[in-house]
């Protein structure tokens, strides 16, 4: 949607440009945003420029030092760790890559419905969104994923539907801010219709929001999507992911604490970045309320 | 303690960083000293700096501000250099702050004894046990019903002016010496308004306190204050007692700024005072007025000029002092508002016993119990309005005047009674259901262009909007016609680009205004559209909204609480009190003998810009939060209530010449 927006009126690229710049020019977005390319463009390139094969296992090099053909050493089968902490964000990305805009799209447009239902049945709905957000987050994707596996086909749907329901809260939230606002009643006074209104007045107003929140959950996902495999409900073996390199090494942390810092480095650096990048982000957007204290 | 200077800022400069590296002076070499017992006021238009300055007295300063240069005194301590908690300790306590709005400065869930008595925990030397004695005769002072009772209130149980005097208790907790107020009436009704300052000056006057009064507000300055200073681009342009600085002023910018303000003895609009000023980052080489300045010469755009004292005692920084008699004192250039004929054109909307209820009966209520519904918020208006005239609706907050606004345009709908368009027939109450002519034909602007014009679109995106809805424009077309609409408000082509946020306060009104008269409307209904505005902006958007009645004959319905406005640009006034009519008529008709007593204690409360002129405050300033079930609605705060007839009986309308009319149960000939 915006990106078809985008090539058709020069203004709002303009704008996004200028967003862009803004961003690099803060000491966050620079971080951030370098974080995260340096980390997309690993997991694009990753399968080419890798030392070693993921899979290859040497018994003579098991749970061996770093060293100078092995920087990172070698884990419990004698798998090399450089290579595998390479590969180990292409599953997580590409799960949370496709989740994330799904997230934000189901949530954000429930969650303008609601905001533009508003009256006694939004409460009642959102009453139900409350107790679902109150429930522990890893309970409910088990019992999903212990129901239907963990393919990608299911980690997927279970990931953007759980984590779309935040968006809608914060997409009602935005909706209910503007459409109190003068601009959404000279809109109506005028006689424009519904749509008209919702998709002129309203969608620009609440998209910058939901852009920071997108960025936000894709963190948030990120996360979760590791603490699965972390558990063995996420990426199957040998396919290296970070949550399972953590889980693998956790059992010789006593003897051979390396074969964590690899994975451990490399998913703090992701989210780190994708956070900064949200906070530069909503700066540059100028939504971000956060103020110093007067004090 | 020396009775000279009290609070004594010299040379003071003021200013950040920008991201360029630059120095950005938004004060620039501020001099001003404040005597013991003295009250001084610091007048400008926004951006000026003055709440700058009065912060810095404070030995405060916004986030990003620091002071550059010059010292700040108070009482003989230097606080620029005091640590923040000897700073903390005078804040507060001996130089107190009063702030604008202070519904916000109060806590929402602490009860309004318990802020007080915080108050007198950190700036007196008190007993715990006294604290209560003390605050009820601190709400005693500062004239507060009931002040025993007060105390277990909570803030959002009072009314702004209580607020607002709650929070000039919570500064006298500290026995000050000196009083920084900002803005402190700005957002209350001219009633409430009123009241405070005469409070505020009898607290002055026992207390011999200092005052430092910051406002945009010539008229409250003109009550409270002993000199004045006006403030431009973060400059002193002038500074004499109230009298020479409101009476004569002598530097080009005062003049206009007291031009520009609609007064009650004028019934023309006011003078305009074009251009903006110079923003903090543009560098200036000359006089920071030079550009608006009509006695501007070369010396003024090339050389600064310094504050000089003049014979009669100003500080003036202008080269031309002397020359300010040839500058336009009245609008002569502009239309003036003609006089609408009664059998011109007829009727352009009739509003036939319109009665508006924003109260629901729950669902509980219904079903079970027979409590009788609250009355309705606006009930028995009966107003005909023709065309090409501009009616003025006027009262104070809570009058409805806004709520029959907003069943005009059909975004609420009334309980009872209906519309009538072009003397046809009924206007369908919903906007959903009206038919396109009936849309394109009512307009409506609003008070806040900030509100009103939606940031992520540009001018062209505005502009479009009701172009493509009632003309289908498209391309070329489109950006013509949207050239032409800018060009009508004074705006030019380049506006098409930019985005709100880029345009001034005045230039987003303009926005607005053209985007109504882009339907080419019969009927434009002004929502308080120069209350968010400076009164020279002010002046001038009345001007294009005058200009623009005359080339288009168009009916404006305007509301406003200013009755100077309303003065200035309409022909006839409905006066509101509670959502009913107390009295309509023309304009001469209304602003003079025979008065409503509402009419009459709204007029007494105005404040005009003339240290000669005293206010007449008849009526006590509570506000009603409903309308009385029976009877007149203003029977609760009448100076003149006969008896008990005015509690039960709906007051007769009585009719004067040219179809003024009063609705009072006051004979005729005593009104």
């Amino acid at each position: 949607m915006s990106t078809a927006a985008l090539t058709k009126n020069p203004a709002k690229r303009q704008r996004y440009v200028a967003v862009l710049l803004d961003m690099m020019n803060r000491p966050s977005g620079a971080i951030g945003l370098s974080l995260v390319l340096f980390h997309l463009c690993l997991a694009i390139i990753s399968p080419v420029i890798v030392p070693y094969d993921f899979k290859l296992q040497d018994a003579s090099l098991m749970l061996s030092q770093p060293s100078n053909a092995h920087w990172l050493g070698a884990d419990h089968l004698g798998r090399d760790i450089f290579s595998r902490t390479m590969l180990g964000g292409r599953e997580a990305l590409l799960v949370t890559g496709i989740a994330t805009p799904l997230a934000v799209l189901w949530g954000g447009f429930v969650g303008i419905l609601f905001g533009l239902t508003g009256g006694r049945l939004d409460e009642i709905l959102m009453r139900i969104v409350d107790a679902f957000l109150s429930l522990p987050w890893i309970l409910k994707m088990l019992v999903l994923i212990v129901t239907f596996g963990t393919g990608l086909e299911v980690l997927i749907p279970t990931l953007a539907f759980f984590y779309g329901i935040p968006v809608i809260r914060i997409a009602r939230a935005a909706t209910h801010d503007v459409i109190a606002r003068d601009f959404v009643w000279a809109a109506k006074a005028r006689g424009h219709s519904r749509i008209s209104i919702i998709w002129r007045e309203l969608l620009p107003n609440v998209l910058d929001t939901l852009m920071v929140e997108g960025a936000m959950r894709w963190s948030w996902m990120l996360l979760a999507f590791s603490s699965l495999s972390f558990l063995g409900f996420g990426v199957s073996p040998p396919t290296p992911d970070w949550g399972l390199m953590i889980s693998d090494a956790r059992g010789y942390m006593s003897f051979a604490p390396w074969g964590v810092i690899g994975p451990v480095v490399a998913l703090s650096s992701l989210i780190i970045g994708i956070n900064l990048t949200a906070d530069a982000l909503a700066k540059a957007l100028g939504i971000d309320r956060a103020q110093k204290a007067p004090m | 303690m020396s009775a000279a200077t009290f609070i004594n800022i010299q040379n003071l400069s003021v200013g950040y960083t920008s991201q360029s590296g630059e120095i950005i002076r938004v004060l620039r070499n501020v001099s001003l000293s404040i005597n013991r017992g003295e009250s001084i006021g610091l007048v400008g238009e926004s951006g000026s700096g003055k709440s700058t300055l009065a912060l810095a007295a404070l030995g405060f300063f916004k986030r990003g501000l620091r002071a550059l240069e010059g010292d700040v005194e108070f009482d003989g301590i230097d606080m620029l250099a005091l640590e923040r908690d000897d700073l903390q300790a005078i804040r507060g306590g001996r130089l107190a702050l009063i702030p604008q709005n202070s519904g916000q400065s109060l806590t929402p869930t602490l009860r309004i004894g318990l802020q007080v008595a915080e108050a007198l925990r950190l700036h007196s030397q008190l007993n715990e046990s006294d604290f209560e004695a003390r605050v009820v005769e601190l709400l005693t002072q500062v004239r507060l019903p009931e002040p025993a009772t007060l105390l277990s209130r909570f803030p959002h149980e009072l009314s702004g002016g209580q607020q607002q005097r709650v929070a000039v208790a919570m500064a006298l907790a500290g026995e000050p010496d000196a009083l920084l107020l900002d803005e402190p009436t700005t957002g209350l009704d001219v009633t409430t308004q009123a009241h405070i300052l005469e409070l505020l000056r009898d607290l002055a006057s026992e207390r011999n306190m200092a005052m430092l009064y910051v406002s945009h507000d010539l008229g409250a300055i003109s009550r409270v204050c002993d000199r004045v200073a006006v403030m431009y681009a973060g400059e002193i342009v002038l500074k004499g007692s109230t009298k020479q600085v409101l009476l004569s002023p002598r530097h080009p910018y005062a003049h206009g700024l007291l031009s520009s303000i609609p007064r009650l003895t004028q019934t023309s609009l006011p003078l305009a005072l074009d251009g903006r000023p110079p923003m903090p980052s543009e560098t200036i080489t000359g006089c920071a007025f030079a550009d608006r300045c009509a006695l501007a010469d070369e010396r003024c755009r090339s050389t600064p000029p310094t504050l000089k004292q003049l014979e009669s005692g100003e500080k003036v920084r202008c080269f031309h002092p002397d020359r300010i008699d040839q500058l336009p004192v009245v609008n002569k250039t502009v239309t003036q508002k003609g006089n609408v004929s009664a059998d011109h054109g007829g009727d352009a909307l009739g509003l036939n016993q319109l009665a508006i209820s924003y109260a629901k009966p729950s669902l509980w209520n219904q079903l079970f119990s027979n409590a009788s519904m609250p009355p309705a918020t606006v009930d028995n208006i009966n107003i005909l309005i023709r065309t090409g005239e501009t009616l003025g609706l006027v009262g104070e907050s809570g009058s409805g005047k806004s709520t029959i606004l907003k069943a005009i345009a059909g975004l609420i709908s009334p309980k009872t009674g209906h519309l009538v368009l072009n003397g046809e027939g009924r206007l369908t109450p919903k906007v959903e259901n009206r038919s396109a002519l009936h849309l394109r034909q009512i307009q409506m602007i609003f008070q806040n262009p900030d509100d009103s014009l939606n940031p992520r679109h540009n001018i062209a995106q505005i502009l479009a909007q009701p172009l493509r809805l009632y003309f289908s424009l498209t391309g070329e077309e489109l950006r013509q016609r949207s050239i032409e609409l800018l060009e009508r408000v004074r705006l030019g082509s380049h506006y098409l680009d930019r985005r709100p946020s880029q345009l001034s306060g005045g230039e987003k009104q303009r926005v607005a205004v053209a985007r109504a008269f882009a339907a080419e409307p019969a009927i434009v209904l002004c929502d308080e559209v120069t209350s968010a505005l400076d009164v020279s902006v002010q002046a001038a958007v009345l001007d294009l909204l005058n200009e623009l009645k005359a080339q288009r004959g168009t009916t404006y319905i305007f509301v406003s609480h200013d009755l100077a406005v309303v003065k200035a640009i309409s022909n006839r006034v409905a006066v509101l009190y509670q959502g009913r009519l107390c009295e309509i008529g023309p304009v001469e008709a209304v602003y003079s003998k025979p008065f409503h007593p509402y009419t009459d204690v709204l007029l007494g409360a105005v404040l005009e810009p003339d240290p000669n002129f005293m206010p007449k405050l008849s009526a006590d300033d509570v506000v009603e939060l409903s309308p009385p079930k029976t009877g007149c609605p203003f029977q609760r705060r009448c100076p003149r209530k006969l008896g008990k007839i005015c509690d039960t009986d709906v007051p007769p309308g009585r009719i004067f010449d040219n179809g003024h009319q009063i609705n009072c149960h006051i004979p005729e000939t005593d009104l």
